[in-house]
């Protein structure tokens, strides 16, 4: 019995080794560079007071996690797309602009110098709607048209901020309202930033779903196996769809927060490009872009790691605009590493030292 | 034995391929589009030249197409193209203005220069791809950030050419006066469609990527060099790039950082509504040409009848690629079904 | 010149001197998979014009030997002789074994379905960069026309049926001037006049001196074409006899490493067939888009069999049972009670399972482990809120492991890794377990060794017997269905046009059945 559940956690915790590696390598090459030029402030958490008077916890690692809030929940649902449909929508970005504008029309609608909690609830409520239908779409062409996920998920992608601009116009307008810093920022009394206990309930939300439905599974089998699982009576195109779903909330959540820490709107800046760091958390994450298996809790450390690499090189004064080239070089390490043929002469190399100690061993 | 004779003649009339029809329905809708802005927009879409503008205009753009298709016919996909037209470009234009290396020697660098930055980009990503097993998608996001972050390291200003050799070659057009005009950025990217045609169609290597993307597992059986073919498509689909990084900053003649953004994904468009499969082994470098030209025609058209804001220019965009996804869906099933249903009457008679 | 009489000599002489006609040799092949060795110091001989068959069960090496010699895996240790090259041949990769003469034609068809039928006879075997389209396409059309195939060299593969595809694989290899062809399962999706062909075509090249390895599952197809046999088991080479020292039932024997009473205790159980009268499920006119309307019905505890020839709707029909295409019409009824099935989840609930006949496509979850593998049929029909706790999993899998002796590391082991036989018995196990009163079996016996094909025969019997299951049977081999069924549903054409019960089951009544009258 023993030997059963350790391998188990074997199998399970594969899939962690590349991720936690990457966030390892970055922690020590943080605490080096600490010692070296002899200031460790990229681990010092401190307290301040922010503009509305409240005690908050500020510092480095609070801002990585804080940052990476949105990007997080977004690469949650981009992680159940993928592992159901085998494929990435790349039109989370545009969608999610969608999404802020549907939010922001509503809070409007009721009028931004009173906004209240029930404003609040109804202008997210009404932009997962929204967002929904738009996911829905793609999910769709994905799974009734049978269409591939870049391909499918490319129309909205070049045209989404459009139909942003079309709800809001070219207004960028300004959300300056304590409730909104509460949900952006912090919460008065709680020195920890808000976005970080949404990407917590979201993935407690998912954690539920997955304990008491079959979702993990059925969502693995229709990725693996879709004419399987089909004559297993899994209706492959629900799952998809549901994947869609989910990944819709995910977005709709995720821009209300960007929305809401930033206090602006703007269709062209709102979640750019933020597809292409999901599919990366995903991937560092060490799930199969290729659809199948999968593994949230490695897509969440995969968007710690892009921020925290990112932060890392703000910290070390890299101009912003080519943080992306470093981006870039640590991304082909991780993927080198993580590759198949890299992968076998590992456990080949493994192998033999083990089986030389065993014999070291085996002669005392 | 008897059976033999009809079943031949049975054979005889086989369907067209995939390729084909998807390409013919890409230029039928193209000729069409066409037509329909001669009639109701009139004047500028009834010369001769409003179509070599359009290649004059996006010549880069033919030049993706290539080189999406073939990655894509491989089966692959290639995202960083767009950085890499952009890194080429703005290098070209820092080496052209900085180096203080005048004439035609100059020029001969910076193509020299442009090349190598496609080769690099090439190799690193054919290697990763093919012989480490990586997923293409991640390796080319990859190779986007680094082309659009080393991009800025080169210059985040923007740089205009005034390189006198660069601007003679510039100038240097095809016409017959009065006419047409056709610049030379354009004639390459009509030759390096013709090339590309040839390479697929005629090379053993273009034919090797067919396979690989038709089925990688038997190309392999067959004896192809499935990791050479492989390698060698993202070589091309890279160099390409990088001559149209060149081609382009010749029509534009300054460097910016927001050269190319987003063309990456408008090549996409263009080979798929060309008729070129993500799913690979379907596909052709003239279908992509008239998908590029579906492309520009709309926004051309878009223009033409006066709608201002730039929106409506990206949705009609989307809206013509919604439309050509769904058609390639739907061709595809209904084929399917009669090749299927082909194959079960011929099973039936034997 | 001398040398080219001797050879000459040689040829016509093979019988006689075998020994000096030896165009392949491997001696002390060993290769190890994480897990398991796959072969052990194995050695193999192939003359000149002989048709050369290698058997074994499933897991005895023979995949993993074949493809040594193709140069898709590297061998950990021996060595390869092939006629013509001085010392030892070095194959990495299947190009170098083409070109050492060595041409291979799998049992999955290993041709690119996009490409023309001229180009995957030529692709990968051109000198020159440029592809000579028109000489390749003329003498394309005159292989195929030699060799029969109704096929055009500028047709699209994908538009042949599979058994062309297969042909042209053949032709493929053919055209290749190869010293040692490998066949590797090539009767498995052809039907019996195109098995004939294809062994016109083997013994044509074996006169013109060509060493054929005949790798396959049907014994009768081994001693009507072969010349020798090479046995292996469990990775280790068994011996290799000429096909006249060596009777079918030895030969079984060698194969399994054990007597022959199973067969015996087999028709034992057989004996004890008996269906009760309740009707468990009926059908009328049902009709799917792959199958036309036919009218079925099976008892309790009866095992019946739907048999006729590749593509004379045996498995469409099946299917149509199961909802697993789309149903156009009929009227079902299960234990009396008019239900609709036009999906597998309706089959399912109705008591229904379905073991389908593609075990790769449609049965396994490759990356999902043994112990998910099992439990999923029984885990959807509880529902998508009503998961199964992990314990109860863990027990289910531990318990059909056990009693189907599934051979595998653990639960937990990825289904993907296993042996052909012990995914089929995965996915039997997966419907075992959800305790159907209906189990319909395509094809669970193909493509996997005769020691577990023994196995399931029984278990399929004695669920009929024990549990009162109704099971539907089919299978390409009679044999097995005569043994198993009390039923044989036969099947022309796409339809229904004969059932055969008690004295009519043997083989010239079932053969004279699918023939038809008029023939």
């Amino acid at each position: 019995m023993r030997q059963k559940t350790s391998i188990r956690r074997k199998q399970d915790l594969s899939q962690l080794i590349i991720p936690l590696a990457a966030l390892g390598i970055l922690v020590l090459f943080n605490l080096i560079r600490g010692i070296v030029i002899g200031d460790l402030g990229f681990f010092s958490i401190t307290t301040r007071v922010n503009n509305d008077g409240n005690t908050v916890l500020a510092g480095n690692l609070i801002s990585i996690i804080d940052d990476a809030s949105a990007l997080a929940i977004i690469a949650m649902g981009m992680t159940l797309v993928t592992a159901a449909c085998g494929g990435q929508d790349i039109s989370v970005g545009a969608v999610g602009a969608i999404s802020g504008a549907v939010f922001v029309k509503v809070l409007d609608a009721f009028g931004l110098d009173k906004i209240s909690v029930g404003s609040i609830l109804i202008g997210l409520f009404a932009a997962i709607a929204v967002t929904i239908v738009f996911t829905l779409f793609n999910g769709t062409l994905v799974s009734v048209f049978k269409i591939q996920p870049m391909i499918a998920t490319l129309i909205l992608f070049s045209c989404g901020r459009s139909i942003a601009y079309m709800i809001t116009g070219s207004a960028t307008p300004q959300l300056n309202d304590k409730l909104i810093n509460a949900i952006g920022k912090t919460i008065p009394g709680i020195p920890i930033p808000t976005p970080i206990f949404l990407v917590v309930l979201m993935a407690l939300i998912l954690a539920l779903i997955f304990k008491v439905t079959n979702l993990r599974l059925y969502t693995q089998t229709v990725g693996i196996n879709q004419g399987a699982a089909r004559l297993n009576g899994i209706n492959p195109m629900v799952i998809k769809l549901l994947s869609f779903v989910i990944l819709g909330v995910c977005v709709s959540l995720a821009s209300m927060i960007q929305v809401c820490r930033l206090n602006q709107l703007s269709h062209k800046t709102l979640l750019d490009a933020i597809e292409m760091d999901a599919i990366l958390a995903v991937a560092i994450g060490g799930n199969s872009l290729g659809g199948g298996k999968f593994r949230l809790s490695g897509t969440i450390l995969g968007a710690y790691i892009i921020l925290m690499l990112t932060n890392t090189l703000n910290d070390m004064s890299v101009k912003p605009e080519s943080i992306k080239a470093y981006k870039a070089i640590v991304i082909i390490i991780i993927v080198i590493a993580g590759s198949p043929a890299v992968k076998q002469k590992i456990t080949a190399f493994w192998k033999r030292i083990h089986s030389g100690s065993r014999k070291v061993m085996a002669g005392r | 034995m008897t059976v033999k004779n009809p079943e031949v003649s049975t054979v005889r009339r086989q369907p067209m391929s995939n390729t084909k029809l998807l390409m013919l329905i890409a230029i039928g809708i193209f000729v069409f589009m066409y037509a329909a802005a001669m009639i109701f927009l009139g004047k500028r879409f009834l010369t001769v030249q409003e179509i070599f503008n359009l290649l004059n205009n996006n010549a880069y753009l033919i030049i993706l197409g290539c080189s999406l298709t073939i990655v894509m016919i491989g089966g692959g996909i290639d995202i960083s193209v767009g950085g890499v037209v952009c890194l080429t470009a703005m290098s070209v234009a820092k080496f052209l203005q900085f180096s203080g290396i005048e004439g035609p020697a100059g020029v001969a660098l910076s193509i020299l220069l442009a090349l190598a930055i496609g080769l690099f980009f090439g190799i690193e990503q054919g290697f990763l791809v093919s012989y480490l097993g990586i997923q293409p998608f991640i390796v080319t996001l990859a190779g986007m950030f680094l082309s659009r972050g080393v991009t800025t390291m080169v210059s985040s200003e923007n740089i205009p050419i005034k390189h006198e050799a660069f601007q003679a070659m510039k100038k240097i057009t095809l016409q017959i006066p009065g006419v047409l005009k056709l610049e030379l950025g354009a004639a390459i990217a009509l030759l390096i469609l013709l090339g590309m045609y040839l390479l697929l169609r005629h090379h053993k290597l273009g034919r090797s990527i067919y396979a690989l993307g038709g089925n990688q597992q038997s190309a392999l059986m067959l004896g192809i060099n499935v990791k050479r073919s492989r390698f060698l498509s993202y070589v091309i689909s890279s160099v390409l790039a990088a001559i149209a990084g060149y081609v382009f900053i010749m029509h534009a003649s300054s460097g910016k950082t927001s050269i190319g953004l987003r063309s990456e994904m408008d090549a996409i468009a263009s080979a798929i509504i060309g008729g070129t499969l993500l799913t690979g082994g379907v596909g052709n470098v003239f279908g992509t040409f008239f998908g590029v030209m579906i492309l520009t025609t709309i926004q051309e058209i878009m223009a033409a009848s006066k709608v201002q804001e730039s929106y409506w220019q990206e949705i009609a965009s989307g809206a013509i690629l919604a439309l050509f996804i769904l058609l390639q869906s739907v061709v595809l099933a209904q084929r399917g079904k009669k090749v299927q249903l082909q194959g079960r009457l011929k099973a039936k008679k034997e | 010149m001398e040398n080219r009489v001797v050879r000459a000599k040689d040829l016509m002489n093979v019988s006689q001197d075998p020994q000096n006609n030896v165009v392949l040799s491997m001696r002390g092949i060993s290769k190890t998979f994480p897990g398991t060795k796959a072969l052990n110091n194995v050695n193999f001989t192939l003359r000149k014009g002989e048709i050369h068959a290698l058997m074994g069960e499933n897991g005895a090496g023979k995949s993993t030997l074949i493809k040594v010699l193709t140069g898709v895996y590297p061998k950990d240790s021996g060595q390869i002789f092939v006629d013509g090259i001085e010392g030892e041949a070095s194959i990495h990769s299947p190009q170098e074994a083409q070109n050492l003469g060595i041409s291979t034609v799998y049992q999955e068809i290993n041709l690119c379905p996009n490409l023309t039928v001229a180009e995957n006879m030529f692709i990968g075997r051109s000198k020159g960069a440029r592809v000579q389209w028109k000489s390749n396409e003329k003498r394309a059309n005159e292989i195929l026309s030699n060799l029969g195939i109704p096929a055009q060299a500028d047709q699209e593969l994908s538009h042949c049926s599979l058994a062309v595809q297969q042909m042209v694989a053949i032709a493929r290899a053919v055209d290749m001037q190869c010293k040692v062809l490998i066949l590797d399962e090539p009767t498995s999706s052809l039907d019996d006049k195109e098995v004939q062909m294809l062994f016109g075509l083997m013994r044509d090249l074996r006169d013109r001196g060509v060493g054929i390895i005949f790798v396959t599952h049907f014994l009768e197809q081994v001693y009507e074409v072969s010349d020798r046999i090479t046995v292996l088991r469990n990775g280790e080479l068994v011996g290799e006899y000429l096909i006249s020292d060596l009777p079918q039932v030895e030969l079984v024997a060698r194969m399994m490493g054990k007597d022959l009473n199973d067969l015996a205790d087999l028709e034992e159980i057989g004996q004890k067939k008996t269906a009760s009268e309740a009707v468990v499920y009926e059908a009328e006119n049902l009709s799917s888009s792959d199958s036309r309307p036919f009218n079925f019905m099976i008892r309790e505890g009866e095992i019946n069999g739907f048999t006729g020839l590749l593509g004379s709707g045996r498995s469409e029909s099946v299917r149509a049972i199961f909802g697993a295409d789309r149903v156009t019409g009929g009227t079902v009824k299960v234990k009396g009670k008019a239900v609709s099935i036009t999906k597998p989840h309706e089959a399912m609930k109705a008591g229904i399972g379905y073991l389908p006949e593609d075990r790769k496509r449609d049965g396994i979850i490759s990356d999902l482990s043994v112990r998910e593998n099992i439990i999923l049929a029984l885990q959807v029909m509880k529902g998508f809120f009503h998961p199964m706790s992990r314990k109860e999993t863990e027990q289910f899998a531990d318990e059909y492991i056990k009693a189907l002796k599934i051979k595998t590391a653990s639960q937990e082991t990825p289904v993907g890794s296993l042996s052909g036989g012990n995914q089929q018995k995965v996915i039997l196990a997966r419907w075992l377990l959800t305790h159907p009163d209906y189990l319909i079996l395509d094809e669970p016996t193909r493509g996997i060794d005769v020691g577990t094909k023994l196995e399931i025969q029984k278990l399929v019997l004695k669920l009929a017997a024990e549990e009162n299951m109704s099971i539907t049977f089919i299978s390409s081999e009679i044999e097995e269905m005569l043994r198993t069924c009390s039923r044989l549903i036969v099947m022309r054409d796409r339809n229904i046009v004969g059932e055969l019960t008690g004295d009519e089951l043997n083989q010239s009544s079932v053969m004279k059945t699918i023939a038809g009258g008029g023939q």
